[in-house]
């Protein structure tokens, strides 16, 4: 990291292409890729639109445009702008390059797929032909195949090693810290969720519910249809919620934790200069300032100070937690959920239920902190229970 | 000259020591090509036949098998630089940047470090096939967990081997992760209602010596003791743990029918 900051020090500067047009664009995209903007208003409209559009963007050349435009962008911008060219060949960072390439390949071999499966079934024709279902044997069509894949990922991860360097930084100096410290990249989605929830959240809670979630997913899922072949239409619920979970709350939340996240955890957009000294104020508030002294900070509601006993002063958050966590649910059952409830039973329900409102914890509370600056919902630091 | 050769060859796969190995001709018709699996251990993972909709590359995008051939180049890389490298602060640095100078193929980091990155996309892809083909649903229902568990051991076993290069890239992640460890309820110091986790008489039972930090790093920060504990299991506990729950996986996919396509 040492070495892709000293680059960075240099403060932009010898790029290929310049010129005000070019700034002007370069602050646009700057402006625009705070979370607050490029999430609400970039990514969740791409999410929606790859969801509902999956017939037309996957037809083989408006893909391939797609790929050419993608590409332009984020190769294209390495010749306008230097930091934003540390950045990305920084060595740890290049698997993040190979991920977002091959993730969004693999999500167009699936789409795809889908699309004409489930044209095929719409149509009232069967998935498969003949071709596909009769057996063929493992020596020599499937053992092949498998040499064949070995040849060429070998081939693959020899390139790669001979062309690019592993990094190799400064001797450990336990007493002194880079800035910023960065986990690996692929647990960065959690250390991103680090601003919006402590790390008994960010770092316990969401990890366990996650990995607790993944297992019992089968068990969730108690649509029969979709089973052993690509399609969208038969399974929309429980797609949209395992894709959200993936590409919006973890491979997004890794660009920003690796690309745009500098000093002090501070956001830089793409195009900026990684500036150690600048100082961002921190205005968050809780939700019990808002609540005892709503007059102050909003305009409206009581003008009290806060109260002296913790759990009192904390009555709202807590209320509005117990809520989310407890009320809900039951009220996803008899309302929306009922027919799902019915099928599951409630046990099932239930665990399922609480794993998807922790879920949606987090999307309410970026939402909350980009409108409200809202820090907790429930500060109790004599618990060191702040959510 | 082609004559000669056929004529070795032919003696070659007429004689004692060939056929004790293999016991069957060249797989050229449909009975030697199904001995072929079924009398080699390694192929026998395989059935002998499969439908053709289920090993279409368009289908599994050969991900499983991609991590599980990342999976073994890492076992032996990694065994090739167990044989240079010394996991105490004094030699660790040292050690990685002697590799690359003085053993011969000095990429032997390289392709144990960029395969365990792209294990780890493998593994994420891999994933996002298995739910987007459905393949979880009934009877893979129990192979998807064990996958889970791998998917959770993959990344450890990423997270554990970033520590062993002992550099400043290396013992700052490893703190930045660790220091989750701190914050889990009632286990870690700065977690959650840890005060009241204590032995009768107002004990205190979880202190910054007996916290979940520092069972995992055997101090209360990133010293020599982490290393070693993440070098133990970098190279022993989880390789084994992944080993095993890789055959249980492959054994799954066979007995749950193969695998899935539509009905
Ligand atoms: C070290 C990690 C892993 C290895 C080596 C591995 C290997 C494989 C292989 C070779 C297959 C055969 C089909 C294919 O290639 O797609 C397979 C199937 C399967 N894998 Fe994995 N896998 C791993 C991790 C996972 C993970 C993380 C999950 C899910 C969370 C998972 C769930 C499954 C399921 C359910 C099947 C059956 C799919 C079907 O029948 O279509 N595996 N695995």
């Amino acid at each position: 990291m040492a070495a892709g900051i000293s680059t960075l020090a240099s403060g932009g500067g010898g790029e290929l292409l310049t010129g005000p047009a070019i700034d002007a664009f370069k602050d646009a995209v700057n402006a625009m890729s705070v979370p607050e903007v490029s999430l609400p208003f970039f990514f969740m409209p791409v999410f929606i639109l790859m969801l509902v559009g999956y017939r037309q963007w996957t037809k083989p050349l408006v893909a391939g445009a797609l790929l050419v435009v993608f590409c332009v962008g984020y190769f294209g911008s390495m010749l306008i702008d230097r930091d934003y060219l540390a950045i990305l060949v920084k060595p740890d960072n290049v698997p993040i390059t190979i991920m977002l390439l091959s993730v969004s390949g693999c999500l167009w071999l699936a789409f795809r797929q889908a699309a004409l499966n489930d044209a095929k079934t719409k149509a009232g024709l069967p998935i498969t032909d003949e071709a596909a279902d009769t057996k063929v044997l493992v020596w020599p069509d499937l053992v092949y195949t498998e040499l064949i894949c070995i040849v060429i990922a070998s081939a693959a991860l020899l390139i790669w090693s001979i062309g690019l360097p592993a990094p190799l930084e400064s001797p450990a100096n336990p007493a002194g810290p880079p800035n910023p410290s960065k986990a690996p990249w692929y647990f960065l989605g959690l250390q991103e969720m680090l601003v919006y929830f402590d790390p008994w959240m960010a770092g316990v809670i969401l990890p366990g519910m996650i990995v607790s979630g993944l297992i019992c997913m089968p068990y969730f899922d108690t649509n029969p249809k979709g089973n052993g072949y690509y399609t969208l239409a038969e399974r929309k619920f429980g797609i949209t919620v395992w894709l959200f979970g993936f590409l919006i709350l973890w491979v997004v939340l890794i660009v920003f934790g690796t690309f745009l996240r500098g000093p002090n955890w501070n956001f830089f957009g793409p195009y900026e200069y990684w500036d150690s000294h600048l100082q961002v104020p921190l205005t968050n508030i809780n939700l019990s300032d808002y609540f005892w002294n709503g007059k102050e900070l909003i305009g409206f509601g009581m003008n009290k100070a806060l109260p002296a006993n913790a759990m009192v002063r904390e009555l709202p958050g807590i209320l509005f937690v117990a809520f989310w966590v407890l009320l809900l649910p039951p009220m996803l059952a008899r309302t929306v959920m009922r027919k799902r409830f019915a099928t599951m039973g409630a046990a099932r329900f239930y665990i399922m239920a609480i794993h998807l409102v922790v879920m949606g914890l987090l999307p309410v509370k970026m939402v909350l902190r980009w409108l409200l600056t809202l820090k907790y919902f429930v500060y109790l630091p004599e618990y060191n229970l702040n959510l | 000259m082609s004559q000669l050769i056929r004529s070795v060859l032919d003696s070659i796969f007429a004689s004692q020591a060939w056929n004790s190995i293999f016991r069957h001709g060249i797989p050229r018709d449909r009975r030697t090509r199904v001995m072929a699996v079924m009398s080699n251990l390694f192929l026998h993972l395989h059935p002998v036949a499969v439908r053709k909709s289920g090993i279409r590359l368009s289908f599994t995008w050969c991900m499983g098998g991609l991590t599980f051939f990342l999976f073994l180049a890492e076992a032996i890389t990694g065994v090739l630089l167990m044989f240079y490298y010394r996991p105490v602060p004094e030699y660790a640095f040292s050690d990685i940047i002697a590799l690359r100078s003085h053993v011969t193929l000095g990429v032997l980091r390289e392709i144990h470090r960029w395969g365990a990155h792209a294990m780890i996309i493998a593994i994420w892809l891999h994933m996002m096939r298995v739910f987007l083909t459905g393949s979880y649903k009934p009877p893979r229902e129990f192979n998807w967990g064990v996958g889970v568990i791998l998917l959770v051991v993959t990344m450890l076993l990423s997270f554990t081997g970033y520590l062993l290069p002992w550099d400043q890239l290396a013992i700052w992640a490893i703190t930045v992760g660790s220091n989750m460890g701190k914050a889990t309820p009632f286990f870690g110091m700065q977690g959650p209602f840890t005060d009241m986790v204590m032995l009768p008489g107002g004990v205190p039972l979880v202190t910054t010596k007996s916290d979940a930090a520092y069972i995992l790093l055997a101090g209360t920060s990133v010293g020599e003791n982490a290393l070693m504990r993440f070098y133990v299991l970098h190279c022993i506990a989880l390789p084994l743990a992944a080993a095993t729950l890789i055959a249980v996986h492959f054994w799954r996919i066979r007995k749950d029918g193969g695998i899935s396509g539509p009905l």
